[in-house]
């Protein structure tokens, strides 16, 4: 601790142990993954595992898929950092799951079948508003990716002890094929069991660190705090030592634009989940809709708990390792659980607890790689370029080699967005879909009106809003934290576009269905779907047995 | 759920009409499933949000109020945020005990009208 601290950096660990333990791990996953793949047959295998899985473990597949490197680096590394304005993060991950378990979850389970669209597209015209949706699926999915990648780059490197970009990048790159070869071979059953997995070994990871951490303190919570902001004030950063990192505002306290900042993050994290491809594509994996209520159910649960969880290790490792170090460490905010997990258990219990963390990236990696290319053929090569005259033996051919394009376009993102606090990256996924998927969502599930000139203004008006905000947005240039710190084109004043975007998106729906109002949809359309979503009606007989 | 289903097999499960959903989308039975949906996740929604709402301005507007300490160094903030946490908690509890109480019936009854074993 105390060469760690005076030389500033953070060598640690053994990086021999580290592969090792990594090496231990992508061989046990990849023997399930291998096994899930001898029955993975059919389309439905492919893209929801056959709908067979039952609501506990569908919960902590949902666990699984949700807790990513985001809200396990990220947001301890964000509460390590400034604190308070960490835990928003959890606050908004945690209450979107209401959004998702109260007017999304069963009636997406009753209404559809592989993908977003298939909902969306289901009582409207269906080529344009698969189009709509595939897009913003791959949009989301693209940014949640690049997210992930970032954090794997900055896990690893840390571990191997790599400082140099070129090294960096090099690992972003092994780890991104990596997970592509999982995708391939196993399919969404494979793809659920390393989630489910991961699920448990990150839970337990993070109990095992919280169980400690609260013992260096002996069980006093409000300790912890103070010494966390102890730690904070002696920093040899001006600005860390200046923060009050046990109330809000440490972050996006500084001005009013930060402030304002700080409530569209709020919104767009609330708003996000519900409209997440790959955590609705979940809920095709069970059969019926009180399972994919019961899976929520264990979601938030667990969900719920880690999130508390990591409170206690963000403050923990504010503490034991100090602002100081994680800021200096390979991955800076991303670095902090690791580190905390090798101040706290040593050489070993770090590589387990990266080991987890890399599972974490994985399985998270390997869902969303399985939804984008679903979307992908199912939605516009099947739907849109075929006229649905595809087989589905194509469609998964069609999946497989949009997994690898997908990959290999994350990587190259990955390595731009590396350095970033991995939360604040998947944040503008979350307002990426709040934006251009949950709107048309709502619209379609709970407002007969609604037609597809309303679903194409809300969806192609909130994702390209969205996307130019982002771009013009001081996340992607004119700070030194930006992806491209060099150039300056930052029009946008907020990092975060939901404020904007999302309202924009709701009023565009609306806006749309009045101005299609004379084009005629099919009223029988509008009943079944209704009666469908609401009563499992053709869905729940189709797969009993 | 699945019990009921175990017959599944045999094709004596009807196809429902596009007519079918039509009169069953104006029917009583089903107009009293989406109005007990409705009037339980609209109004729990409301609330969920506008009460987020109100942490999130206060964690950005009001940090002082927040930084008030209430035990030891646990802050107001702290325990608003668990608040956060138990009202997820119970919303997630209170809609499950509804909907097994309130729509599964209901839903399983217009299942088998629509599609049960032809007479």
């Amino acid at each position: 601790m105390t060469v760690l601290a005076q030389s500033g950096t953070a060598d640690v660990g053994n990086p021999l142990i580290n592969i090792a333990i990594f090496v231990a791990f992508v061989v046990v996953t990849m023997g399930l993954v291998i096994k899930a793949s001898r029955t993975t047959k059919k389309a439905s295998d492919f893209y929801t595992g056959g709908g067979q899985f039952s609501g506990p473990q569908n919960g902590f597949a949902i666990a699984g898929d949700y807790l990513s490197a985001a809200s396990f680096l990220g947001i301890a590394g964000a509460i390590a950092v400034y604190g308070y304005d960490g835990f928003l993060y959890s606050i908004g991950f945690l209450v979107a799951w209401l959004v998702a378990l109260l007017l999304v979850a069963e009636l997406l389970r009753n209404t559809g079948r592989f993908t977003m669209a298939d909902v969306l597209s289901f009582r409207l015209k269906q080529r344009p508003v698969r189009m709509a949706a595939a897009l913003s699926t791959l949009a989301v999915s693209l940014f949640y990716l690049l997210a992930q990648m970032a954090g794997a780059g900055g896990l690893v490197a840390l571990l191997l002890d790599i400082h140099d970009k070129a090294g960096q990048a090099i690992v972003v790159a092994v780890v991104g094929v990596l997970m592509i070869v999982y995708v391939l071979i196993g399919g969404m059953k494979g793809t659920t069991y390393v989630q489910m997995v991961k699920a448990v070994l990150l839970v337990a990871g993070a109990a095992i660190m919280f169980v400690l951490v609260l013992f260096a303190v002996r069980g006093n919570f409000s300790q912890l705090l103070a010494d966390a902001q102890a730690m904070a004030s002696n920093s040899s950063d001006a600005a860390v030592a200046g923060r009050d990192i046990l109330a809000p505002g440490a972050k996006y306290g500084i001005s009013d634009m930060t402030r304002i900042d700080f409530v569209s993050l709020g919104i767009a994290l609330v708003l996000g989940t519900a409209g997440l491809p790959h955590v609705l594509m979940r809920f095709y994996t069970v059969p019926t809709a009180k399972e994919a209520r019961r899976s929520v159910t264990w979601a938030i649960a667990l969900i719920g708990a880690f999130y508390l969880f990591t409170l206690v290790l963000g403050y923990g490792a504010a503490k034991l390792v100090g602002p100081d170090v994680i800021l200096n460490a390979p991955g800076k905010e991303n670095a902090a659980a690791p580190l905390l997990a090798f101040e706290l258990g040593g050489t070993l219990f770090l590589a387990i607890i990266s080991a987890v963390a890399f599972a974490t990236i994985l399985a998270v990696v390997a869902g969303l790689a399985i939804t984008a290319s679903a979307s992908f053929a199912h939605d516009i090569y099947a739907s849109v370029i075929k006229r649905g005259n595809a087989t589905e033996d194509e469609q998964v051919r069609v999946s497989r080699i949009t997994v690898v394009v997908i990959g290999l376009m994350s990587i190259v993102l990955g390595i731009l967005a590396m350095g970033q606090n991995i939360a604040f990256l998947v944040a503008l996924a979350f307002a990426v879909a709040a934006s251009a998927n949950l709107p048309t969502l709502l619209y379609s599930l709970f407002w007969k009106k609604f037609n597809t000139t309303g679903a194409l203004f809300s969806i192609y008006g909130g994702l390209i809003s969205c996307l130019l905000l982002i771009v013009f947005s001081p996340a992607v240039s004119g700070k030194p934290s930006s992806m491209f710190p060099n150039a300056d084109f930052a029009l946008f004043p907020l990092s975060n576009p939901g404020i904007v975007s999302i309202p924009l998106a709701f009023v565009l729906g609306i806006v749309g269905t009045y101005v299609g109002r004379r084009k005629v949809e099919d009223p029988f359309k509008q009943a079944e779907m209704e009666v469908r979503s609401l009563t499992g009606v053709g869905v729940e007989k189709a797969v009993a047995h | 759920m699945t019990t009921v289903k175990s017959g599944l097999d045999a094709p004596v499960r009807r196809e429902p009409t596009p007519q079918d959903f039509v009169a069953m989308q104006a029917s009583p039975e089903f107009q009293e499933l989406r109005s007990r949906l409705r009037r339980f996740v609209f109004p729990v929604t409301v609330f969920f949000l506008a009460w987020y709402g109100v942490y999130v301005l206060l964690a950005t507007y009001a940090a002082d109020f927040m930084a008030t300490k209430v035990i030891g160094n646990i802050n107001l903030g702290l325990i608003l945020g668990f608040g956060q946490f138990v009202t997820t908690f119970v919303i997630t509890a209170l809609y499950v005990k509804f909907a097994g109480r309130e729509l599964d019936p209901r839903s399983a009854a217009i299942r088998e009208e629509l599609e049960g074993p032809a007479q």
